[in-house]
Parts: C-alpha cells; structure tokens; sequence
C-alpha cells in the first residue's frame, strides 16, 4: 500500500506555512532523492496568486526550483497546498491540474482556527486517490 | 547543432520516456511543429488555439516564454527549452 511518511519537521514547517499565509492559498514543494520517495528539503513557494480560492506557482521561482532538483538528483516528492476555507480534498480545480504522476499531493486545511487538517493523495488521469500519512519522529 | 528541448515526465509518453529530445526551427512554434513529425501528439499538448497552454510554461534557456514572444519567440541552434506543466489548482 501507498503511504506518505513524512519527517516531523517537514510537516510542522508546511502547516506553519499555510496558517503563515492563511486566508491566501499556501503552497510548495518536498525535494527528496529521485526514486526514493523519501521527502528531505522544504521549499515554500510563492503563490502567485496571492488568492484564498486558488494557488499556481510562479513560474520563474518553478524553473530555478526544478532546475536545483535536477542538478541535486532530487524530484518533487510532496507537492502541498492549503484550503482555507474547505476541506483537506482535491477539487476539481487541483485533479484538472495535477501534473507531477509520481508526486504525493498533501493538501492541507486551515478552515479551523485550531485543528489543521493534513491529508495526501495520488492523483493520476483525474483519479485521486488518499493514502495515509505518517509523521516520524 | 539543434535545439535542446527538455520534457516533463507527464509528456514523456510522446517521445518514448525520453527527458530530453532535440528539434529545429527558427521560432518556437516551428519548433514545436518539427519535434510533431517525430513525436506525434506532443504539439497538441503544448499548444491550443494557435497560443500557449494555459497551465504549461515553457521557457527558452531560463526564460519564460510568456514574457518574450510566445509562440513567435526566435530560438536559435544550441538554445535549451524547456516545458514544464504549471503546478496550480484550489479549492474553486
């Protein structure tokens, strides 16, 4: 079975990211070792955006970005952005656009002032599909 | 001498799992209609309306293609291009 494990530290900066950003949409990137599925490097991107019910990535700060995975052999290994006002599901919006087969979505909602809800997905030709997430410690 | 173009994973269906593959032209939309004759299906994922894609960006050597010329923008021999899907969505 599918699962995302994820250091605590990844996870603690990316719901810090998206209550940082909260009411716009947060989003980023977890670099890893290509082929390894193992989630090393935080990367926040800009969104540029700057919207609460939408998120893309600037383009130019995409390209460096991709462009420092490759030359370190590293792939997006978790894409995540936040939902600010709905639940931690892709939309239709996400699952049209989802472009990375290999790449866990986390998603990640900061609706409750309190409680952050922390989800990931696959999502492939328009199917998602929900794994479950471990932190490690 | 060609032009270096460099393509997502999500496209490597069109040129048999290659990350890389080279083609001719003097703009980047002759570009784009040589690598067809080789990689059949590529273009239509590249282009639509006789424009670019909404949700790919493509980048001649560092930059995005948007802020020069589009489709129109010269590319010359030894010029890298490089298509990589937008990463977009939300909760609309």
């Amino acid at each position: 079975m599918i699962v995302l494990t994820i250091p605590r530290e990844l996870y603690d900066k990316i719901v810090a990211h998206a209550r940082q950003d909260h009411p716009d949409e947060a989003c980023g990137v977890l670099a890893g070792p290509a082929g390894t599925d193992r989630p090393e490097r935080f990367i926040a991107m800009t969104n540029a955006e700057r919207s609460p019910t939408f998120y893309r990535f600037d383009s130019g700060e995409q390209f460096r970005v991709w462009q420092d995975m490759d030359d370190n052999g590293e792939e997006p290994v978790v894409i995540y952005h936040s939902h600010t006002a709905t639940e931690a599901y892709p939309s239709r919006t996400d699952i049209s656009y989802a472009s990375e087969p290999e790449a866990h979505y986390v998603l990640v909602s900061t609706r409750d002032s309190e409680a952050t809800e922390f989800r990931s997905y696959r999502i492939l030709d328009g199917v998602v599909t929900e794994e479950p997430v471990t932190v490690a410690e | 001498m060609a032009i270096e173009v460099r393509i997502p994973t999500i496209l490597r269906t069109y040129t048999d799992g290659a990350k890389q593959v080279e083609g001719t032209g003097s703009t980047l939309g002759e570009l784009f209609s040589d690598l067809e004759q080789r990689h059949g299906g590529l273009q239509d994922r590249l282009i639509e309306g006789g424009g670019l894609r909404r949700f790919v960006n493509v980048y001649l050597n560092d930059e995005d293609v948007r802020f020069l010329d589009g489709l129109d923008t010269p590319v010359k021999d030894g010029d890298t291009v490089t298509v990589l899907p937008a990463v977009a969505g939300g909760a609309r």
